[in-house]
């Protein structure tokens, strides 16, 4: 067994090593991002029967790009009355977390190279959980900053909105995982995964994902994350007919695009966690970081087709949902966990 | 509620299936406007001259005052308009003009590419409606 690779045995592979990490997920993640909204105009326009952006390239197939061009030639204007500093901050404070959470999805078996082992994550922390949800609730930050500089009462309230929301949801999210690593025993993502391999202990023909042994958790993580990552149905911070926009109504140019890459980056982020805690993270039929890219790529399908289906929730429904529904079934789910592993020791 | 979510989302999955979408990519495609579709209009041609009898009927009749007529007699003693001009920028393409027709000097293709760059251009004299 050859040794893990870390900077007390060899300094300049690990650094290369990681480097290459670091630049292969953001590359990868940016890419997503960017013809995400390709696939999201694309499938929502067929699934309304129209065709979706067919004119810049095959398809259009370059219409991200011109989007980009477009978006970072406009002229970009700052309110005289917006409080100028977190006006400025804001963006990067809502960007930011989404692209470091996925630093501790592992994405791939261990690799030897050079006779030493290195693990496909960029960093496997043994609070790897913890991390998600404290990024996740960083995020927040950025939204109610971003709708308070604004100095506009559309942007407040969707900021405002946007905190009840995290507030509300966070909760019923993060308990369900909670169920996840009282059968897994760790908070590592990498332990994690690893649980989640061999056969079901019950179904010897189904893979052991928590899936099949959490499927309330599931349902309740990936509804929790859609409505932490403001995804339809659970828009309201930019409510388009009601709020303009909401927090992002003064924003324009690249500060907008920040916005806009940040939406979808959460989106693939979220996938990815979702993918890692319930369907076994890399593991799958072929090497390791397609069978996740499979998994969040189907994610993704998934968010975009509830958004093409399902109309927003009501306020007053989205708080019912969140503190009636979704926390005593989290907290139930967490008992019946609870008892079941108990009566399997 | 869950039937109704799934039934929801399967509607929109058998949009997404190819064949689905009415989109017609116009500039490129364009349907074929049916045989009453009113657009441009056009004055028929009778063998030598145009059929209209410069009856004064279609001002008359034209809710936007937007026919000009002025006859004049030929050389075999025959009326016809010496000035025939629609301004299309005032016409409703209500049709009242061809109904009103006596003659059938007058009738609507199914033209409807009607942009233009002036004003001027909108003036559609004897010669541009003959052809």
């Amino acid at each position: 067994m050859p040794e893990v690779l870390s900077l007390s045995n060899n300094v300049p592979l690990f650094l290369a090593s990681m480097l290459v990490k670091i630049l292969a997920v953001f590359v990868v993640v940016i890419l997503i991002v960017a013809y995400a909204t390709w696939v999201e105009r694309k499938v929502i326009g067929h699934m309304q029967t129209r065709l979706g952006p067919m004119q810049t390239g095959w398809h259009g197939l370059l219409q991200p790009i011109a989007d980009g061009l477009k978006l970072f030639f406009k002229e970009d204007i700052i309110p005289t009355e917006a409080t100028k500093v977190p006006f400025v901050l804001a963006p990067m404070m809502i960007l930011v977390p989404a692209f470091i959470t996925i630093a501790v999805v592992p994405f791939g078996p261990d690799v030897t190279l050079f006779g030493y082992t290195i693990p496909l994550q960029i960093s496997d922390l043994n609070v790897g959980i913890l991390y998600i949800l404290a990024m996740a609730g960083l995020g927040v930050y950025g939204i109610v900053l971003a709708g308070w500089s604004s100095n506009n009462k559309y942007s407040l309230l969707g900021g405002i909105r946007s905190s009840a929301q995290m507030v509300s949801y966070e909760l019923a999210a993060g308990l369900s995982i909670i169920a996840i690593f009282m059968l897994s025993q760790t908070l590592s993502l990498r332990g994690i995964v690893e649980a989640q391999t061999g056969p079901h202990p019950l179904f010897s023909f189904l893979p052991n994902w928590y899936i099949l042994s959490q499927p309330l958790a599931f349902g309740l993580f990936v509804i929790g994350s859609l409505a932490e990552i403001n995804r339809t149905p659970f828009d309201l911070p930019e409510a388009e007919t009601e709020l303009v926009s909401g927090f992002c109504t003064e924003y324009s140019s690249m500060k907008y695009a920040l916005f806009f890459m940040a939406e979808y980056a959460n989106m693939v982020v979220i996938s990815a966690i979702a993918a890692t805690l319930f369907l076994g993270g890399w593991a799958g039929p072929f090497f390791g970081p397609i069978n996740l890219l499979i998994k969040v790529f189907a994610f993704m399908f998934f968010f975009i087709w509830i958004r093409a289906t399902w109309p927003r929730v009501r306020y007053d429904q989205l708080m019912y949902l969140g503190w009636k529904v979704f926390l005593p079934l989290a907290l139930a789910n967490i008992v019946v966990t609870g008892i079941v592993v108990l009566g399997m020791q | 509620m869950f039937k109704e979510f799934i039934k929801g989302l399967s509607i929109t999955f058998k949009h997404l299936l190819p064949g689905n979408s009415t989109t017609v990519q116009y500039p490129k495609q364009k349907l074929q406007p049916s045989d009453r579709f009113r657009g441009l209009h056009r004055l028929v041609p009778a063998h030598d001259r145009e059929k209209c009898v410069a009856c004064y009927l279609c001002p008359t009749v034209c809710p936007a005052k937007c026919i000009t007529v002025e006859s004049a007699e030929n050389e075999k003693g025959e009326k016809y308009p010496k000035v025939y001009q629609i301004d299309l920028l005032r016409c409703i393409f209500c049709g009242y003009c061809v109904e009103a027709c006596p003659v059938e000097a007058i009738e609507m293709t199914g033209e409807y590419e009607l942009a233009n760059y002036k004003r001027e251009n909108f003036t559609f004299t004897k010669e541009r409606l003959l052809k």
